[in-house]
């Protein structure tokens, strides 16, 4: 048997939560097919294809699927189900939203969020925030699995596999797309930028994050996260945010802005290669993580952090 | 209309949870216990629609040991009507538990069911999402916004990339993410109130669910730490440091 990667499709293009979801799948030692479902799918089926190492791309291109609506998208994978010993997917929004209904009508026991596949059956995946790892063993004939995409690298691409075309399924006609808000931004992704630098409650408006956080993410090729402190007040938007249920993030390098460090963000970015922290309270929860620290106002540290690093020509 | 609301019992979100240290679990002996806060926040959202007149009844349901009737009384004191104690010791995973919420869900005819998307110890947000598949119903998860119609509702979700808003026939399942709303707190003539609102206990055997489990814990144990590092004095210095001792700017 093979298994089956749902890949994530955010506006038309493949998203790199597909590549490194792929790792884990992989990991599970049987031939790989990835499917691309939504709507105008030429450029992520294309780039699908060439994912290394997977066997072949199922492409459900059809307007049913076009907002990756749970109610269809769950319909067409337990349709395609017989076929696979597993079927994966990111730990994305679209992946937490749609995995589970797939399991129930499966009669499975999703595992999620996993970390690590220790064994095809055997993964390990963190609970409580994080604070404890888990290793659980399935005993559902059939696996289905979300996984958490900091925890592995992309695979690269580089292959070129044949695209199988299929036909959308019957959807259950109890759902239906209204209007979406979704964030135009040049920055990189959140869940997969090399550096983040977030904000929290110190920052104190919504100005300040543009005035005092917004110039060095531009020196650094940085994303911009926020803590839910921040995100409550309305500092930064809903999909800024960073912890236990926002996003999970591990960059190369995480510099926290005026955020205290409670534990449900530090779930969501301690996996982080380097951690810089800039807080005016020694006491804060952030240092015990932190690599590097400055204690002090963040609005003097923040212009100061930008000189330095536009004279190192950034 | 009537709402379910489950809810959970769950550490309380401001404890520092232990592994124990032989692998076996987390230790919970003397943890303080709460509603899942995800829950708290439909139990929130429930009552608002009861108040604005789009609900009548607000029913709470819980599956878990004795002590999870504190859960549900909590609930009540916020204002729900009633509730049902689905009695069991051992922890039950999200798959039996929408079972046991669907059984519930056909007996009483709810219109709309809201859940906590997640619940902050197993972090499997599941539940909703089985409960909806199980029941055939559209699902509206991780809810930032809920406004029923006649015969639909439509719900706002926090999603990756921003706020996508879908129209559910009812009856539907929703889930709920943070800024849905902010609970109240009980009020003390809401407190005695609730002392004598009935909580029915259930079993699984009930309803003939079976809640043996899928998956084998084979061990738990605490993440890797970091170690705290070092304070420097100045940005320069941190840009130095980033540079030439991490090498990650």
């Amino acid at each position: 048997m093979a298994v089956l990667l749902l890949a994530e499709v955010s506006n038309g293009k493949l998203n790199e939560a597909t590549a490194k979801a792929l790792t884990a799948a992989k990991a599970l030692d049987e031939p790989v097919h990835v499917l691309v479902a939504g709507e105008r799918l030429e450029a992520a089926a294309l780039t699908a294809t060439s994912l290394d190492g997977i066997e072949k791309v199922l492409v459900a291109d059809d307007p049913v699927y076009a907002h990756q609506l749970a109610e269809p998208l769950a319909a067409l994978l337990v349709q395609l189900a017989g076929n696979y010993s597993a079927i994966l997917a990111a730990a994305t929004s679209t992946g937490k939203n749609v995995m589970p209904r797939v399991a129930a009508l499966l009669d499975v026991m999703q595992i999620s969020e996993i970390i690590k596949v220790v064994a095809p059956d055997t993964f390990e995946r963190p609970i409580y925030a994080g604070n404890a790892i888990e290793t659980v063993r399935s005993t559902d004939a059939k696996k289905i699995i979300t996984v958490r995409t900091a925890a592995f690298p992309a695979t690269g691409g580089g292959g070129s596999v044949p695209v199988e075309k299929i036909a959308a399924g019957a959807a259950p006609e109890v759902s239906s797309f209204k209007d979406e808000t979704l964030a135009k931004s040049e920055r990189p992704e959140l869940a997969s930028a090399r550096v983040v630098i977030s904000g929290g409650r110190g920052m104190q408006n919504a100005d300040n994050f543009k005035t005092l956080i917004e110039p060095i993410a531009d020196k650094l090729g940085a994303a911009m996260g926020a803590s839910r402190a921040a995100v409550d007040a309305g500092y930064a938007p809903n999909d800024w945010q960073v912890g236990q249920t926002g996003k999970v993030v591990a960059p190369d390098l995480y510099i926290a802005v005026g955020i205290s460090g409670a534990i449900q963000h530090l779930a969501g970015m301690k996996d982080s290669k380097v951690i810089v922290a800039i807080n005016k309270d020694e006491e804060a929860p952030i240092f015990q993580i932190a690599d590097y620290g400055l204690v002090g106002d963040l609005f003097a540290i923040m212009p100061a952090l930008n000189e330095e690093l536009a004279k190192l020509g950034r | 209309m009537k709402i379910l609301v489950p809810v959970k019992r769950a550490v309380d979100y401001n404890v520092k949870i232990r592994v124990k240290p032989d692998g076996s679990g987390v230790d919970l002996a003397n943890v303080k216990m709460s509603m899942n806060p995800f829950d708290e926040i439909a139990v929130e959202e429930a009552l608002c629609l009861k108040e604005s007149g789009k609900a009548t009844e607000v029913i709470l349901v819980s599956i878990g040991p004795a002590q999870a009737t504190e859960t549900i009384r909590s609930g009540l004191s916020m204002g729900a009507d009633r509730g049902i104690l689905i009695k069991v010791e051992q922890p039950v995973e999200p798959l039996a538990v929408a079972k046991l919420l669907k059984a519930v869900a056909l007996a009483e005819e709810p219109l709309l069911i809201i859940l906590g998307k997640q619940a902050i110890d197993d972090d499997c947000n599941q539940t909703g999402q089985m409960l909806a598949a199980l029941l055939g119903w559209g699902q509206g998860t991780f809810a930032s916004k809920v406004a029923v119609g006649e015969g639909h509702v439509e719900v706002t979700r926090e999603v990756d990339g921003g706020l996508q808003t879908v129209s559910l026939n009812l009856p539907a399942v929703v889930t709920t993410d943070l800024r849905l709303n902010e609970p109240r707190y009980a009020s003390l003539p809401n407190i005695m109130k609730a002392k004598k609102k009935t909580i029915l206990e259930k079993t699984p055997a009930d309803f003939g669910v079976d809640i043996a489990p899928r998956l084998k814990v084979l061990k738990t144990v605490a993440p890797p730490t970091r170690k705290a590092g070092t304070k420097l004095a100045s940005a320069a210095e941190l840009v130095a440091r980033l540079k030439d001792e991490a090498g990650v700017i």
